[in-house]
């Protein structure tokens, strides 16, 4: 019988990616590592790893990975224990310390591999090697601020972490000593009433990105339909939801080769590019715009001229007004507001910079987006008057109506659960904690709202205030946070008929900072094709229609010899040219094709 | 009088199934002579009316109304079918397979009926116990090399075969070893002296001897439907098993259409595409409308072979230069076609819509002749 030769364990060893050596005890050296670490004799940043199927163990201390902290568990006990827990509490040790004696280490994703970590200390057994600090932390930043995420499907969930980054709120303290490009700031932002612990970590209260509403479940006359939200026109007047749009612009004041330098003033009538004298009504004598004026789509913010930026002809080198090209700073197309603050500055170079400041208030409108943080988004459908919206026995009216037809199947229980709690913490004046996996059970909240002499399922008797009747059913009616979301209609809203052309094609530009057209694409143009609408599709393919000069003879493009006013073939001189009707993509595909020394003769039939 | 005729005549040009539901209809309701022919004229109008017109797109809008409900199918490609316990392609991969007439099938599978005489519990197993593809190794309980005789010994499972083993090995391996049995065991020896690396070389030739079954066949399953019991086999073979006595051959197809047309013809074949597309769809809960996917089936076996849906099948045969070169290898086309000095007829759809000429379907198909004075010396590019 043939035995098998024991194989020996051989591994290649890599620092960072680069190969050190080989080695025949790759435990060992994972063993020593790790415990050097643990010991603080190698830095805490170091992370080893042995990948058993490719025999190979991974030492890494690169910049730019993403680790995490775990605690440390050696045969079964967790290194960290009550006593460190205490000595915490009493501020005799730090966070320092215990990653100093190694109770707590990082983990990147490679030795994360080689461990097997235990979600909560009472599980832990013989061969786990961590434990995590919380079983919290599975969540991330944005998803840890949703309150009753455990009731929530995780799917939502997710969608509500995505939202929680697009909330407008206050992103920043300093925002007015910024010039970012783009920022969105509420006017009345507030804390959430329920709460989860991330709030308390990361000093949520100096960054609030929403308002707590008053919501009641209910349809609304269609206006809700399909997710959107009917709003009371009252909250709004009350400062509901507001936000300010900031957005900066910025001129510097070049200098260019030969001594030339760009000029920073008011374009005087002859400037290359001189956009009329209605464009810089707004401008005062040094060309810079003063804070408080306002402005609307394409105003001249900065008047700025430059020197030509090819020079030519001798007679281009004397400065003159019709040397001189405008390079104003102009608002975006679209955009309108009210000029913030102005900076005057100098870049390293010296140059002098200067930075504007546009803010814009945005009073919710129908259009904009709004959710709350389960992933239950929706846009305004119709801004109502407070007194046609319901409204409860004590005379409460919802701030937002919200179709009950998004629940059943999203299954969001954390949207019910808070708004029950919403309530609870309005009633009593206190923030309801919730933290994930450890929350504020239902039936605490339930007796609470009892106790406050409501329903303990949250639900109230409404009347329609339109007719004064009561309505048929009991209506959840409680608090619960929104956000608004940083897809603002005004900032969307576009159309055109006529417009600029691209020089290339001659078809309409692209986009709505450009004043472009809406494309009828690919799959448009089957719907019409499929219809048998000929004459409509040709139509809405006509906007780059050109009328191109073919030759006759050899079916090339000709030209017009504009001295003699005749058309003439340059290739044959054929003088016989037909006038042929044709898009200008496709004219320049034939010339792109010559360009491939590809011969397209077109061959005209007289019809 | 010739009224009546005509209807008649109207009414006669309708399909079989349509005039047999309005006799099924009309005697169920027990309606006169004159109510009968009042209905047919009404449903002759309803008929012709639902016919599509001159001029209508049918390809767009086959393609469409395959291809819309197309999105909405999962991507998830297995799902256990229940008790069968096969896995089956499903879904978009299969689709994505029927129309690019994939020649090597993911999972072929074959559904076997049989004759009434073998049409029981009984019978179906073991003619799918026979069906399966059985090698030595597939057979065999344990095996071990003795060096001492340099044989190979094994065991099977079932004693009863170990003949048939037998002679297959003998069979396969003449010149170089023999068998025989011994007790229960086999013993394979092998013909003169040999080393260890020779001796496990002879085992793995004579644990690949192929015993019984169809070749192809990996697994059979044996299901009940109604009064039929019905065999699924993964891995097809048309061929051998039209030809066993046992199966009904009228009724067994399997899902692979190469194979179909190679065996029973190229209208088998697009049967059996439009009968394996319209199922994949179903199994999604997405209701397509057969014709679409008829179209589709006659554009892909026309010419007597089956051609995929794409660059080298359907899409790769259109006349226009343009149009092949707007699709797929722009280059490919356009060059070629400049060395064959080739012309393109505009024609078709696509071309017209690039250089913005009116199309020639729908309203753009007609046009009106007439003269009227001089005539306009209109362009058309060819």
């Amino acid at each position: 019988m043939i035995m098998a030769e024991k194989q020996q364990t051989r591994a290649e060893v890599f620092l960072d990616g680069k190969y050190l050596g080989p080695t025949t005890d790759p435990e060992s050296i994972v063993t020593e590592v790790k415990a050097k670490r643990r010991s603080g004799q190698l830095p805490d940043q170091v992370n080893v790893a042995y990948h058993k199927h490719t025999g190979e163990v991974k030492i890494v201390t690169d910049t730019g990975r993403v680790r995490r902290p775990l605690i440390v568990v050696e045969g079964g006990k967790s290194k960290l224990t009550q006593e460190h827990v205490d000595k915490i509490k009493r501020k005799e040790i730090m966070w320092d310390d215990l990653i100093k004696n190694g109770l707590i280490e990082y983990l990147d994703s490679e030795e994360e591999e080689n461990s097997y970590i235990a979600l909560r200390p009472e599980n832990i057994t013989q061969e786990h090697t961590h434990v995590e600090l919380d079983p919290s932390i599975i969540l991330g930043f944005s998803a840890s601020f949703i309150p009753y995420a455990e009731f929530d499907r995780g799917d939502r969930v997710n969608y509500g972490a995505k939202m929680v980054g697009q909330s407008i709120g206050l992103f920043t303290t300093n925002f007015l000593q910024r010039t970012d490009t783009k920022s969105n700031v509420m006017v009345y932002p507030q804390q959430p009433l329920v709460q989860t612990h991330a709030h308390k970590i990361i000093n949520y209260k100096e960054h609030p990105n929403g308002m707590n509403v008053v919501i009641a479940l209910g349809c609304y006359e269609g206006y809700n339909i399909e997710d959107a939200v009917v709003i009371n026109q009252s909250s709004l007047q009350r400062g509901l939801l507001w936000s300010y749009l900031y957005r900066s612009y910025e001129a510097e004041q070049k200098r260019y080769l030969g001594g030339q330098e760009d000029i920073i003033g008011v374009p005087e009538a002859g400037v290359r590019g001189y956009a009329g004298e209605d464009a810089y009504k707004h401008l005062p004598q040094d060309g810079i715009i003063d804070p408080e004026e306002k402005v609307v789509s394409e105003d001249v913010l900065i008047g700025r001229m430059s020197p030509l930026r090819f020079l030519g002809t001798m007679d281009q080198f004397i400065t003159g007004v019709e040397n001189i090209r405008e390079t104003s700073v102009k608002l975006r197309y679209g955009d309108n507001g009210i000029v913030d603050r102005v900076f005057l500055s100098e870049t390293t170079d010296g140059t002098k910079l200067i930075k504007v400041l546009v803010r814009d208030q945005k009073v919710p409108e129908i259009g904009d987006k709004l959710a709350s943080r389960h992933g239950q988004k929706g846009i305004i459908g119709l801004i109502v008057p407070e007194e046609d919206m319901p409204f409860t026995e004590d005379g409460i009216v919802p701030d937002i109506m919200f179709n009950p037809h998004g629940i059943p199947s999203r299954m969001t229980m954390g949207k019910l659960l808070e708004i029950i709690a919403g309530k609870v913490a309005a009633l009593s004046g206190n923030i309801v904690y919730s933290p994930i996996f450890s929350p504020t059970p239902e039936n605490e909240i339930r007796s609470l709202l009892a106790k406050h002499g409501f329903r303990d399922d949250g639900r109230e008797p409404m009347y329609d205030a339109r007719t004064g009747r009561k309505l048929e059913s009991e209506v959840l009616i409680g608090s619960c946070f929104y956000q608004k979301l940083d897809h603002l209609v005004s900032n969307k809203i576009h159309a055109r008929s006529r417009g600029p052309v691209t020089l290339l094609t001659k078809q309409p530009t692209e986009g709505r900072s450009k004043e472009g057209g809406l494309r009828l694409g690919e799959m448009e143009k089957d719907c019409l094709i499929a219809h048998g609408a000929a004459l409509v599709l040709k139509e809405r393919f006509d906007s780059d229609r050109s009328t191109v000069p073919i030759c006759s003879e050899c079916g090339l493009v000709a030209h017009n010899d504009k001295m003699k006013n005749k058309n003439v073939c340059p290739i044959c001189g054929n003088s016989k040219i037909i006038e042929v009707e044709m898009s200008y993509a496709f004219k320049l595909m034939l010339d792109e094709l010559r360009s491939m020394l590809i011969y397209p003769k077109l061959m005209m039939k007289e019809e | 009088m010739s009224e009546e005729l005509q209807t008649n005549s109207l009414i006669e040009q309708l399909p079989l199934k349509i005039r047999e539901e309005v006799d099924k209809v009309a005697s169920a309701k027990k309606l006169n002579k004159a109510q009968k022919e009042k209905l047919e004229v009404e449903i002759v109008k309803a008929y012709n009316e639902s016919r599509f017109e001159p001029g209508d797109v049918i390809g767009i809008i086959a393609a469409q109304s395959i291809s819309e409900p197309a999105t909405q199918m999962t991507m998830r490609t297995y799902h256990f079918a229940g008790t069968a316990g096969i896995r089956v392609t499903y879904g978009l991969p299969r689709l994505i397979e029927i129309f690019d007439a994939k020649k090597e099938l993911e999972t072929p599978m074959m559904t076997i009926f049989l004759k009434s005489a073998h049409n029981s519990a009984e019978g179906a197993r073991k003619f799918a116990e026979d069906i399966v593809e059985k090698y030595v190794e597939t057979l065999v309980d344990t095996v071990s090399l003795n060096l001492g005789d340099s044989a190979v010994e094994m065991e099977l499972t079932n004693k009863g075969r170990n003949s048939t083993v037998v002679n297959a090995i003998n069979e396969a391996m003449k010149d170089v070893a023999g068998a025989k049995t011994r007790g229960d065991k086999i013993v394979v020896v092998a013909k003169g002296e040999i080393d260890v690396k020779e001796l496990t070389k002879i085992k793995e030739k004579v644990m690949n001897i192929h015993i019984t079954g169809l070749k192809g066949v990996n697994n059979a399953v044996v299901r009940r439907e109604g009064d039929d019991w019905i065999i699924n086999t993964i891995g097809s073979n048309l061929e051998s098993i039209l030809g066993m006595k046992e199966v009904d051959s009228t009724r067994t197809v399997t899902n692979d259409i190469h194979e179909t047309a190679t065996v029973l013809g190229i209208e088998a074949a697009r049967n059996l595409m439009k009968m394996e597309a319209m199922k994949t769809m179903q199994e999604q809960g997405l209701d397509v409308n057969v014709r679409h996917i008829m179209l589709l089936g006659d554009i892909m076996t026309f010419g007597g072979e089956i051609k995929s849906i794409g660059r080298y099948g359907v899409a790769g045969a259109k006349t226009s230069i343009l149009a092949r070169a707007a699709f797929e290898e722009t280059i490919k086309h356009l060059v070629k076609a400049s060395l064959r000095k080739d012309s393109d007829s505009f024609t078709g759809i696509f071309e017209n819509v690039m250089i913005g000429q009116v199309i020639p379907s729908g309203t753009g198909m007609f046009d009106l002749i007439s003269k009227i004075g001089e005539e306009d010396s209109e362009e058309k590019e060819e």
